[in-house]
């Protein structure tokens, strides 16, 4: 249990932080210059950390499968950063920003991580209004904050509905200004396929450049994986298509443990699927909820046009079943609960897989034009799509995979349980415990990699000044580089007759019925059998066209769908094994009477982080206790 | 709907590409534009043919990823919206579109419609950003910023990088994708300190890069599927003229 | 300084700039055309202070530079902007994208230029270096270009060349207006459509008014 050695300083937990900061050690700034640093993924993680790091003076090279690090998913996000700067002096502080991430996550996160991120998030403000991110004014000239995902302040910094797409281009100018100072070289359209171990050390990578197929070998003296979540293991999720777990599960199956998996947010209004060739879902952002009444007609199969279906047969189920919250009821809530009138017939549309949103309402109360001036460009994304007009007519909605909380374990330095090996932003996971606060997520990315990495990474690397270049012939180079050939080899001789995407939406059905938004035990078990069935089929009737010396997409899904095969046995073992429900993971097992979430403290206060053990192996839990001392865990109401 | 499909083909940035006409049967008006690319591809890989290779990622209009020159237009027929935007329903049975990928000097194809669009980044990397190292960051709220300058720095900030505009220009000029730059930070107090060289050296490298000139025809605005205004370019223009005269 | 001339923005100014100069010019010479309506004393003794005005004579290099300003950078961003694009699109369709004239402004220059040269040859060197006859005026002698043009304007085909000329100027003019200002930063969202709004005027202005007085010389020699 060394290795699970959190690392977390004594001391009153908001002195944390500024201790460890205190007692690390540091690397001198000449001494930097002598070390190289590999940072996988530029999105806000990974780009913040790549430029900040090469602002203190270490050789950072920066590795995207993209074209462009500005690409990376960062950029979707649409509501908002937090920060607890009380602008609005509505009583906001760090301690209550800290207090409504921990009962966010529903207590399955570690005090001391979510304190400093809330410390921390302050300082990401200044940054990226530093660094040009056009955040929304009032006219005072002032920073705007609205409220965002069910709390009581207003503490969402916002820059309309492209928060996300800003601050990672802010955090990507900063790496571009790095790399005009020959600082970070960059690596773009390269595949992470392998980390590299050279006496328990992470030393490096094997990459594909996804141009030319060439394997290559990338070494430095520590590597951060900045490689975001695995939301697309569902096919369908909100998630950017290219999203992947490749680079983190080959880090798990190099020891570092893996903790959560089966934790998985799922945002409530996602439009609904169309059709089956759909290759992901469109989310709508959540702040839709703020005017629109979500309802299901009262009787089972009713075919109507929604505007025939008179006021008294309509069943507005969350003011009924959640009066307090009504419509602005949490997440997971929200989300369980339409799943739960679909599953029992009340489902609308072609598939009877969505519900209403319907703004009529604020329409006649607020005026047309209010309602536009607030949600105009969604409600126009929402006709290009469907046709269908959301000023006379309710929207269509449904719940999809969005953000897994679940990742990389790591201690208090963002290291990984293997030396040397770093992982920040979504891809760790340190902060959201069982489910994330709205505008949560940018926070976390801009705290790891501006503030918190660049810090603590010198800890590990003070070590390292006397190492000098790592050779990329060592023999682990080699071996790492013969098993990711070895691999694209075997894929593609399996010339088999089914598409990759095929598998892709099969094995994202089986994740979603059995280990998405409502768990049982039946189900996941029944879940790993037809897992376990279906890779086996995928073994052996893929095709990969192409060869691997060229840029071959289809090559590049495979290996994504491969990992994702072994990525949701490990999800399905983990959500087997809590037999709790929390957050957003909801076992059936464990509920109220009246059908809430059942948290089991006395059982499962505790993280669940996973050993690889072997190919084919059950895998190895280890629980490591949450320990509360300043938070009071307690039941959620809504 | 059946539809024939016109489409580039390129091994490799060293060969030599050529038009290809595809047959395709099956296709929905339900389908996204990509979709129905995607459902291309897998008739193709059932057939034992190569899949085409075409750029994509976020699927909703925000990371830049997709391009596609589609019968005539970037993006495809839809002003201001991006290609991952476009809906078959735009289509109709038997209709004939032409699929090309971006096309100029600057943007080299990699493979089928999949180009190289790095150029952009070594634009950006001539001055396309503030030098404010991690940590040297005063109080937000220190730089008041009049909304009206927020809100326009913003709208120039939304650019999604995708090239659109310089495929519609037909002097394959960059110049929206700089202006969207400059003018974002020309117009926040925080970005004036470099702008004088930021508007000199960006125009320098896209020159150097063999971008084309603006003729100022506005056809990158109505392609892009941001709208960015035409405007920005103005006031690059005058960035321009600040720093050098 | 140097990095104004070296980057295309600098190219562009100047192009802008001695284009706004030409139009200035332009408008002048529409201003003197319009003396022909007026009649042939009135005519007369505007071309005799413009050929003979110190002031005017020293204009006159000045507006020969503008002119090989213009064309020269313009000829040279055209070569440059052709290199840009080597494999050129099968299929465009920029009609919902751009104006014609705005693409076309090269092309419009052209053919403007092949008329310049002939309207130079047929008035401007005619005027001042043939001889042509004199017409007292007010106690003065001067040269009687009234009737030289009226007699060029009397020839069908050079009226239709005239009026051909001054429709193409139109064009330019339609986008090299608001885009001169465009390119001199002096715009913004609201002044772009006030520069295109007065440079459709202006633009109309000019063709319309070259092109009624040749057809007015034109008609009026047709019927006597």
């Amino acid at each position: 249990m060394n290795k699970l050695n959190t690392k977390i300083p004594d001391g009153p937990l908001a002195e944390k932080w500024t201790i460890h900061k205190n007692r690390i050690r540091l690397v001198n700034a000449a001494n930097k210059t002598k070390l190289d640093i590999i940072v996988v993924g530029t999105g806000l993680a990974g780009a913040s950390a790549a430029s900040s790091l090469a602002e203190l003076g270490y050789n950072v090279k920066a590795f995207c499968f993209q074209d462009s690090p500005r690409r990376a998913h960062s950029v979707a996000a649409q509501g908002g950063i937090n920060a607890a700067k009380n602008y609005k002096n509505d009583g906001d502080s760090i301690d209550r920003l800290f207090y409504d991430i921990m009962k966010g996550g529903d207590f399955r996160a570690r005090e001391a991580f979510v304190r400093r991120s809330a410390e921390v998030s302050n300082f990401v403000i200044d940054q990226l209004t530093a660094a040009g991110v056009p955040f929304a004014r009032e006219y005072s000239g002032y920073l705007d904050n609205r409220s965002f995902g069910g709390v009581q302040v207003s503490r969402t910094f916002y820059a309309k509905g492209a928060t996300g797409q800003q601050c990672l281009l802010g955090a990507y100018s900063g790496l571009i200004r790095q790399m005009s100072l020959g600082k970070v070289t960059l690596y773009s359209r390269r595949d992470m396929l392998d980390v590299v171990l050279i006496d328990g050390k992470a030393r490096g990578i094997i990459t594909r450049n996804l141009v030319s197929g060439e394997i290559e070998r990338h070494s430095a003296h520590a590597v951060v994986l900045a490689t975001g979540g695995y939301g697309t293991i569902y096919y369908l999720s909100t998630l950017a298509v290219g999203s992947n777990a490749s680079a983190a599960w080959a880090a798990y199956k190099k020891g570092a443990f893996f903790s959560n998996p089966s934790f998985v947010q799922i945002h409530p209004t996602s439009l609904p699927q169309l059709n089956d060739y759909q290759a992901k879902l469109t989310l709508m952002s959540e702040s839709l909820r703020n005017d629109g009444r979500i309802w299901v007609p009262k009787k089972k199969g009713d075919k109507r046009h929604p505007n025939e279906i008179p006021e008294e047969e309509r069943d507005y189920y969350l003011e009924r079943m959640y009066p307090a919250y009504g419509n602005l009821a949490p997440r997971d809530i929200s989300s369980r609960a339409a799943k739960e009138r679909c599953d029992a017939g009340y489902g609308v549309g072609k598939t009877g897989l969505s519900v209403y949103l319907d703004f009529k309402d604020s329409i006649a109360k607020k005026g047309k034009k209010v309602i536009e001036s607030k949600y105009g460009n969604l409600f126009e994304l929402y006709e290009k799509i469907t046709g269908d007009n959301p000023y006379v007519e309710p929207m269509r909605i449904y719940p999809a995979g969005h953000y897994t909380m679940g990742g990389l374990w790591v201690d208090y330095n963002l290291m990984t349980s293997i030396d040397g090996l770093y992982s920040i932003g979504e891809s760790n996971f340190s902060d959201h415990g069982a489910n994330r606060l709205g505008a949560g997520s940018l926070m976390q990315c801009a705290c790891d990699g501006y503030f918190v990495l660049p810090v603590t990474i010198g800890d590990y690397l003070a070590d390292d000044i006397k190492t000098g270049k790592i050779p990329t012939d060592h023999a682990a180079f080699e071996e790492a580089e013969k098993n990711v050939n070895d691999k694209l080899t075997r894929l593609i001789s399996v010339n088999g007759k089914q598409t990759v995407t095929s598998f892709h939406k099969r094995l994202g059905k089986i994740m979603w019925d059995y280990c998405g938004m409502v768990r049982n035990e039946e189900g996941l078990k029944k879940g790993l059998k037809l897992l376990e069935e279906l890779k086996e089929e995928f073994w052996k009737d893929v095709k990969v066209p192409g060869t691997m010396d060229e840029l071959n997409q289809e090559l590049e899904k495979a290996v994504k769908v491969a990992d994702f095969f072994e990525l949701g046995r490990l999800m399905c073992q983990d959500a087997l094994n809590r037999k709790e429900s929390c957050g957003a993971h909801f076992r059936e097992e464990s509920q109220t009477p009246n059908g809430e979430a059942q948290r089991i403290d006395k059982e499962y206060s505790y993280i669940s982080t996973w050993e690889f053990t072997g190919e084919e192996k059950d895998h190895k839990l280890h629980k490591e206790p949450l320990e509360f001392e300043c938070v009071k865990p307690k039941e959620r109401t809504y | 709907m059946n539809l024939t499909l016109k489409i580039w083909r390129q091994k490799n940035a060293n060969s030599k590409g050529a038009f290809v006409t595809y047959n395709l049967e099956g296709a929905s008006q339900e389908m996204s534009f990509l979709e129905m690319l995607d459902y291309l591809n897998s008739t193709l890989i059932g057939k034992g043919e190569e899949p085409i290779a075409f750029e994509h990622d976020c699927r909703e209009g925000i990371c830049g990823s997709c391009s596609l020159y589609i019968n005539g237009r970037a993006h495809g027929q839809d002003s201001k919206s991006a290609t991952c935007e476009l809906r078959m329903s735009r289509y109709k049975d038997g209709d004939t579109i032409v699929i090309e990928p971006w096309r100029s000097k600057a943007f080299p194809v990699i493979k089928d419609l999949i180009v190289d669009r790095s150029a952009f980044e070594k634009i950006l990397e001539a001055g396309g950003f503030i030098s404010a190292n991690t940590g040297a960051a005063p109080e937000a709220n220190s730089i008041p910023v009049p909304r009206e300058h927020a809100d326009k720095s913003f709208d120039a900030a939304s650019c999604i990088g995708c090239g659109a505009c310089v495929s519609a220009c037909k002097n394959a000029s960059a110049q929206l994708f700089i202006a969207s730059k400059v003018s974002q930070l020309a117009l926040l107090p925080q970005g004036r300190v470099e702008a004088k060289l930021r508007a000199r050296n960006m125009i320098a490298k896209a020159d150097e890069l063999g971008f084309g000139s603006c003729t100022n025809t506005g056809a990158c605005e109505i392609e892009c599927p941001k709208g960015i205004s035409l405007a920005h370019i103005a006031r690059l223009n005058r960035e321009f003229l600040k720093a050098t005269l | 300084m140097s990095n104004f001339f070296k980057a295309s923005i600098g190219r562009k100014v100047l192009v802008g700039l001695s284009g706004l100069f030409l139009f200035s010019f332009i408008l002048v010479h529409l201003t003197v055309n319009l003396f022909l309506l007026a009649g042939q004393e009135s005519y007369n003794i505007a071309t005799h202070f413009m050929t003979t005005n110190p002031v005017i004579q020293t204009i006159e290099p000045i507006l020969a530079v503008g002119f090989i300003l213009h064309i020269a950078y313009s000829v040279w961003l055209t070569f440059l902007n052709q290199k840009t694009r080597p494999q050129k699109f099968l299929k465009v369709d920029q009609s919902k994208s751009s104006t014609w004239a705005s693409r076309n402004m090269f092309v419009l220059g052209g053919l403007i230029f092949v008329f310049l040269i002939i309207h130079i040859s047929n008035f401007w060197y005619k005027l001042n270096f043939t001889e042509i006859g004199y017409i007292e005026h007010g106690g003065e002698m001067m040269k009687d270009a009234y009737t030289m043009v009226a007699s060029s304007f009397a020839i069908w085909w050079y009226v239709v060349i005239y009026v051909a000329g001054a429709v193409l100027l139109g064009f330019h003019l339609n986008h090299g207006f608001q885009s001169a200002f465009q390119t001199i930063g002096l715009s913004n969202e609201i002044w772009r459509k006030r520069w295109t709004v007065i440079g459709n005027f202006l633009s109309i202005v000019i063709a319309a008014g070259f092109s009624i007085i040749a057809l007015y010389f034109l008609i009026k020699h047709l019927i006597s």
